[in-house]
């Protein structure tokens, strides 16, 4: 039986101000060659200068990570041609990277996995490149902005394991604070190699499929990797090495036409950047600036709030659904209700273009003030999911919004009774009914109420008008 | 350890570096590729046993930069030596990969 055997190459890119050579904006977009000088676009001549926060960062990110931290940090030169590197070699990090060693844990299917990585080192991103007709437009906005490059040990058996390990990944590297790991944005990508032996057998042939960006992407390609290569061993054939990208419209995967020009890189030790010493001193301070991580957080969760431990895996998945709670926790919601409302809806609201990066549209404050004006009877449930949606991706002002759209229920108590004794009298038979036991019928009143006053009354007030009918009924 | 250049060798290195050699110079390239390598070969001499890897040829480490924004080079001022720009961008012949 063939088994798949797979291995990651992730990049991510750093949020620092600044690119990792030169003081140009890291910032994502941009007209062509706005954030670029002569540094960053490879004139001839120029110095690089090391960005002192992407180091930190890339040590960060290891030390959260579980990695060991080389003392002693070089950089090298991995030599190529392409336009979207302008100096014809990208400095990287060969043979003394910052991090190495380390590991992703997680579950898939209720088992726990762990996935240790290879090695962690810093390097830069290149620019980008337009393809248009007979020509190509080169973009250096990109180029140089700090890049950390994450390679695993492959310890991956299926597409299923592959995107759990990237979304905890993700999960981590966010929680660090050292990136925004947007996918979609390109802040991560990641390359798979992936190949197929019997089980038990020595490793056969590996391919990479390059720059997958999307955990879609990378659970396709994965599922095409392993069926096209299982048919070729079946059939007699032999795998090649080779670098292929997938193309996730179409869902198949191709080989890229380069192979002739097999790369031969050529690294050798970047004379322009200076080797990186760390002390113990260093080391302690970048990991007493990891601010606190899932595992404290599910923690903390399920043992103070006392939240159930899916919903503490489902809050932490991201950083910033998590700080979202604790945020509006802290203006003074209560927890169980906040989780509930976020699990239900926000969340709704934050993926709903089905990629897999969370875009929270809501700030604390008013998603607070929804959720007290909940819980203060001021809105019902319905009345809340409209509202959040009305002011989601706005700055609006939930109050001024739920008073513009008529959703703020009834506690005018006399308003409410009017409406209530008239139901009362439209539906004798029930009353009856409901005096003499048969306490089901509290449901249908409350909605008969709500019905007639346009489903904004406060049920609570319904309910108590019924409790004192049958009080007096009893007297 | 001797390690002489051959034809082959040189037609690789010329493709990598992206160069082109005709016949007669890339003999010569071959005789003078088989030179360097001899220099390096004196090295081979010494006993270096002792001698702790070396990254760099200066002692110097640590020099880094405060990650502060400073301002790019404008747009136009960085493509005014570029053969073809269009849009901002360097235009360069199609690239295939
Ligand atoms: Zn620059």
């Amino acid at each position: 039986m063939l088994r798949p055997t797979i291995g990651c190459e992730v990049h991510c890119e750093l949020k620092t101000a600044t690119k990792l050579f030169c003081g140009c904006k890291n910032e994502f977009g941009g007209e062509p060659n706005t954030h670029c000088c002569p540094i960053c676009s490879g004139f001839p001549g120029t110095m690089p200068a090391l960005n002192a926060k992407a180091v930190e960062y890339a040590v960060r990110a290891g030390l959260a990570l579980g990695c060991n931290i080389n003392r002693f940090s070089k950089w090298d030169r991995k030599n190529y041609f392409y336009p979207d590197l302008p100096k014809a070699w990208q400095t990287s990090q060969y043979d003394l990277p910052l991090c190495v060693g380390g590991a992703v844990e997680f579950e898939v299917n209720g088992e726990k996995k762990r996935v240790r990585l290879n090695r962690i080192h810093l390097e830069e991103d290149a620019g980008k490149l337009i393809h248009d007709g007979g020509e190509s437009c080169v973009d250096y906005n990109r180029c140089g902005v700090p890049l950390i490059e994450i390679v695993t040990e492959p310890d991956m058996h299926s597409a299923e394991e592959v995107v759990a390990f990237l979304t905890e990944l993700k999960s981590v590297l966010k929680y660090t604070g050292v990136s925004d790991v947007k996918m979609q944005e390109g802040s991560l990508r990641c390359d798979v190699n992936l190949s197929m032996a019997e089980d038990g057998a020595p490793l056969g042939t590996r391919t990479e499929t390059k720059n997958l960006n999307s955990f879609r992407a990378v659970a396709r390609s994965v599922a095409f990797e392993i069926r096209r290569q299982t048919e070729v061993l079946e059939s007699g054939g032999i795998v090649e090495q080779e670098t292929r990208r997938f193309d996730d419209n179409k869902g198949v995967g191709y080989a890229m036409r380069s192979k002739e020009d097999a790369h031969d890189y050529r690294y050798f030790p970047e004379p322009d950047i200076m080797p990186v010493t760390f002390t113990e001193a260093d080391i302690q301070r970048i990991r007493s600036e990891i601010p606190e991580l899932k595992g404290p957080r599910v923690k903390r969760y399920t043992e103070k709030l006392g939240l159930p431990p899916y919903d503490a895996q489902v809050l932490t998945a991201d950083k910033a659904v998590s700080d979202l709670l604790d945020d509006v926790i802290a203006l003074g919601c209560d927890a169980k209700k906040t989780s509930n409302f976020i699990m239900s809806e926000v969340l709704r609201l934050a993926k709903t273009d089905g990629s897999e990066d969370v875009e929270l549209l809501i700030d604390a404050p008013r998603l607070a003030e929804i959720i007290s004006m909940q819980a203060k009877g001021e809105i019902n449930n319905l009345a809340a999911k409209q509202l959040l949606s009305a002011v989601w991706g706005t700055d609006a002002s939930p109050r001024k919004r739920a008073e513009e759209l008529n959703l703020l229920q009834s506690n005018d108590e006399g308003a409410i009774k009017a409406v209530f004794d008239k139901v009362l009298s439209d539906n004798p038979s029930q009353v009856a009914d409901f005096l003499s036991g048969n306490d089901k019928l509290r449901g249908y009143f409350v909605g008969q109420v709500m019905r007639a006053a346009g489903g904004k009354a406060n049920p609570k007030i319904v309910n108590e008008l019924l409790d004192r009918l049958v009080k007096e009924h009893k007297k | 350890m001797k390690r002489s250049v051959d034809a082959e060798e040189v037609a690789r290195l010329a493709k990598l570096s992206r160069l082109e050699f005709d016949g007669k110079q890339a003999e010569d390239m071959r005789g003078h590729l088989s030179k360097m390598l001899d220099y390096f070969d004196a090295l081979d001499s010494v006993d270096v046993s002792d001698v702790p890897p070396t990254a760099h040829i200066l002692s110097a480490v640590n020099v880094l930069r405060e990650d502060v924004v400073e301002p790019s080079t404008s747009n136009a001022e960085l493509l005014k030596n570029a053969p073809e720009s269009r849009d901002g961008a360097y235009v360069v012949p199609r690239v295939v990969e």
